[in-house]
């Protein structure tokens, strides 16, 4: 018999290494993260008969995560989101009927006329908070759609841009009948946005923008320019807004004028607010949940898809603030509590 | 430091809303490092002129110096990074940041890395570590890592001075930075004042007239937005017209 072991003390951290955890922990990789890509990238292989709606989900995902940026992180609100999305999916479009057929300078020259546009915006209503913030982007989403609407020489008008012929990916992967290119090309430049924007919501600057949503009055007293921050701020989020919509033009080889509707800017707000709004990953498992729903119960009865949106949203503002993930959170602090007591 | 070892002056400052004349020819001067008073009745203008002075309001007329240079078309955000600061009366702060997110961010700004995107923000530990600093310096250091929301009052006011301190500054205004707090808990608040680092001048507003003589080296009496006088505490206390007005049996509101 050995004598009694002692549990090994464990060390109880100092505060100044909580200090440090608080910013390891916010930026730590959520397991719904891994899930939700490793759920993805398995669905391509598992249902090759739905990867048109695999590769939506994705772009749909991807402009929800834009738009998260704004709304989520700064807590800058916006009504015209899909001017971004449409720019991007026009300037893709009228890139290959021009020419310019080649894919991924497509959609770097997509989401920089994107984030031009952003950009201008945010000189606009960089003065503004609140209803006038809404009101305005509300207002310039309108506009450019009934802009798109009329201008038929250039956009088509209603019937949209069609006939886009994109060269292979690297020269070599040809987009075929069955959209597998299509898709995993989709995913690829998804999972790389996703990093690159994870990566700026744990920079100083995301830090910043979360600053401006928790208190905007104060933004300026503690030194920082709350004009060029939104100004940044826009220009990033109409950037990725801008790919998505260029995504879409690029693998369905038309641009519907619905790429600008302001349902589309809608939406965006209801997958951000279903999934957990200021989370990243909560944007694209709103999109996959809004859309997977939508394809399965409009196959039951079409007419019915916004009443159950409509109860979604007020089940989910009254009882589940912080959406799907902000659920999820909650379910997994409650199991280890129980846990920990048993 | 200038010539005449001013931090920050005042130039016939005036401000005026329509025809309500809040500020009237303002000529105020706060020495280097001095710990400076700002009392008056309700409604004499003193909220008003840490506005001015912080530049959250742009003055009618007049010039407001920091360090001898003109800082009256700066604003608010320019004046923090020439080392001028401010605090809020009412709580000002980031409900669901945690004491170190906030006091982090005000560092990287300050250190001129607040706009970067690509910067990993967890291995900024120099900025973590010295926000750290901050925390600790005002007894805070135990709170940094819970949201400001559930922090108790009186440590919200310790934390409405860390952001301010954080930005590592000359002048540091600080509107009633015991706003609210019980007695014993203000007395802390005006001790961790009164030990900052001689370098930095303060100029803060405070209703009671207790700590405001225990703490203050030099103290403004504003009376409807002109500065009725200016002295040591002494001085102050032995004024006929700042009794009269102010300290007197007959307090005029």
């Amino acid at each position: 018999m050995t004598a009694i072991e002692l549990p090994a003390t464990v060390p109880v951290p100092t505060s100044q290494e909580k200090a440090h955890k608080v910013f390891a922990f916010s930026s730590r990789w959520r397991w719904e993260e891994i899930a939700f890509w490793v759920v993805a990238a398995i669905s391509i292989v598992v249902f090759p008969t739905h990867l048109v709606l695999i590769a939506q989900v994705l772009i749909t995902g991807l402009f929800a995560l834009s738009f998260d940026l704004l709304v989520g992180y700064a807590g800058i609100p916006s009504l015209g989101h899909a001017a971004f999305f449409g720019i991007g999916a026009y300037t893709a479009g009228l890139l290959a009927r021009a020419g310019w057929t080649e894919p991924i300078s497509g959609l770097v020259i997509a989401a920089i006329v994107a984030g031009v546009a952003g950009l201008a915006l945010s000189v606009v209503v960089s003065r503004l908070t609140g209803i006038g913030l809404i009101m305005i982007t509300l207002g310039v989403g309108l506009l450019l759609y009934e802009a798109a609407h009329s201008a038929r020489g250039i956009t088509g008008g209603d019937d949209g841009l069609s006939g886009i012929n994109i060269a292979p990916i690297f020269g070599h992967f040809q987009f075929d009948f069955y959209g597998r290119t299509a898709v995993v090309y989709t995913f690829c430049v998804a999972f790389l946005l996703y990093l690159v924007a994870r990566r700026i919501v744990n920079s100083p600057f995301g830090l910043e923008l979360k600053g401006i949503r928790e208190n905007v009055r104060r933004v300026p007293a503690i030194g920082i320019p709350l004009r060029s921050r939104y100004m940044v701020a826009f220009t990033v989020s109409a950037a990725l807004a801008g790919v998505a919509g260029a995504l879409l033009a690029q693998i369905t080889q038309t641009v519907a004028l619905s790429a600008l509707s302001f349902d589309r800017s809608a939406a965006a707000l209801i997958m951000v607010m279903i999934g957990g709004m200021g989370t990243l990953i909560g944007a694209l498992v709103g999109a996959a949940a809004y859309m997977v729903a939508q394809d399965r119960l409009s196959d039951l009865n079409p007419v019915y898809w916004n009443f159950w949106v409509g109860l979604l949203l007020v089940l989910f503002v009254l009882f589940a603030r912080g959406g799907l993930i902000g659920g999820v959170d909650r379910l997994i602090v409650w199991i280890r509590s129980k846990r920990s007591k048993s | 430091m200038n010539a005449n070892g001013a931090a920050l002056s005042t130039d016939n400052l005036c401000k005026n809303f329509g025809a309500l004349r809040v500020a009237i020819d303002v000529n105020f001067t706060l020495p280097q490092g001095c710990r400076h008073a700002l009392i008056g009745p309700n409604g004499s203008g003193k909220t008003t002129l840490i506005n001015l002075i912080g530049g959250a309001l742009a003055p009618t007329s007049g010039k407001i110096l920091l360090d001898g240079q003109d800082i009256t078309g700066l604003s608010a955000d320019q004046r923090v990074l020439r080392g001028l600061t401010r605090t809020f009366q009412i709580n000002t702060l980031f409900p669901r940041l945690t004491p170190i997110e906030a006091v982090t961010m005000v560092v990287c700004q300050r250190r001129g890395y607040g706009a970067s995107l690509w910067r990993s923000l967890k291995r900024s530990h120099e900025a973590i570590d010295e926000a750290y600093e901050v925390l600790s310096q005002l007894h805070l250091a135990e709170d940094c890592d819970r949201p400001t929301a559930q922090l108790a009052y009186g440590r919200q006011r310790l934390l409405e001075i860390a952001l301010a301190l954080a930005a590592r500054p000359k002048v540091l205004l600080l509107d009633e930075p015991a706003a609210g707090v019980p007695q014993q808990q203000s007395g802390e608040i005006l001790s961790v004042i009164s030990s900052l680092p001689d370098d930095i001048a303060v100029l803060f507003i405070e209703h009671d007239i207790d700590l405001v003589f225990r703490f203050a080296e030099r103290i403004t009496v504003l009376v409807a937005g002109r500065i009725l006088c200016e002295g040591t505490p002494a001085e102050i206390a032995a004024n006929p017209e700042v009794r009269r007005i102010y300290l007197g049996d007959e307090v005029h509101v």
